[in-house]
């Protein structure tokens, strides 16, 4: 049975969000993950018009943030990752919640102006991949590429 | 807010940091719960970084509610129900 993965998109106003979710979802399935994305309904918006035959992200996989949360906690979905995009205050929110209703492994992907400040709130257990990327999406896009060395290995 | 702006709330902090609200609780309310994240409050389930604190001023619940663009919020929402609930499930922290 596939794995499955689940990436929980943060506000939109970050410039990259929709590039480096696109990014992950795309080598999570090329490691034989089957990915899910949760966001906001613009955040969500933003990814079907730039990924629109859901060549990345299948539109059923698809899910409105807060149905989604609402299904982890019923265990209505099971995810055995979880990456959590956190670019303010409400994404560190977010993360500890996931760490608590979940068993998933759990990636921090810490990003924005403010990304170092975030982290040092971080105190959940989780893997942070933290890059101060607003625009640039590169930095982010190499934390990602160093996990996959490990996370190839993992889902096999 | 989802569900929640079919319900009567009252704003008690708007567009603060977690912390900021989880303190506010704390210093403004007499009798405080601490509850997990994903506990269920009405219709939601409560999204924060723990500790997170829920306050019952006489029938009304005082609450963290967290929205990805715009902050963390203190909400008031009358409820009884919701007030039976914590006290039969939970110890007070402070009452």
């Amino acid at each position: 049975m596939r794995k499955k993965a689940l990436i929980l998109l943060g506000c939109p106003e970050l410039p990259i969000q929709t590039g480096i979710a696109l990014y992950l979802a795309s080598r999570l399935k090329d490691a034989g993950l089957e990915v899910s994305v949760a966001g906001t309904p613009t955040a969500l918006q933003l990814l079907t018009v730039a990924d629109p035959h859901g060549y990345y992200v299948d539109k059923q996989h698809l899910l409105d943030l807060d149905s989604c949360i609402k299904a982890l906690v019923e265990k209505r979905i099971a995810i055995d990752l979880c990456a959590v995009v956190v670019h303010n205050d409400a994404g560190v929110s977010y993360l500890a919640t996931v760490r608590h209703i979940s068993g998933a492994k759990l990636v921090a992907l810490v990003l924005g102006h403010d990304a170092e400040a975030l982290a040092a709130e971080i105190d959940c257990e989780c893997e942070k991949l933290v890059a101060k990327a607003v625009h640039n999406p590169q930095s982010a896009k190499q934390r990602i590429d160093a996990l996959f060395e490990e996370t190839e290995r993992w889902a096999v | 807010m989802g569900c929640i702006e079919l319900m009567d709330y009252k704003i008690l902090q708007s567009r603060v940091s977690f912390k900021e609200c989880r303190e506010f609780i704390l210093s403004t309310c007499k009798e405080v719960y601490e509850v997990e994240p994903g506990y269920q409050l009405f219709e939601i389930y409560l999204i924060g970084n723990p500790p997170i604190f829920v306050g019952v001023e006489g029938d009304d619940v005082i609450f963290p509610y967290v929205k990805p663009c715009h902050g963390a919020f203190v909400l008031k929402i009358k409820g009884p129900d919701v007030i039976e609930r914590l006290r039969s499930e939970r110890t007070a922290k402070r009452q």
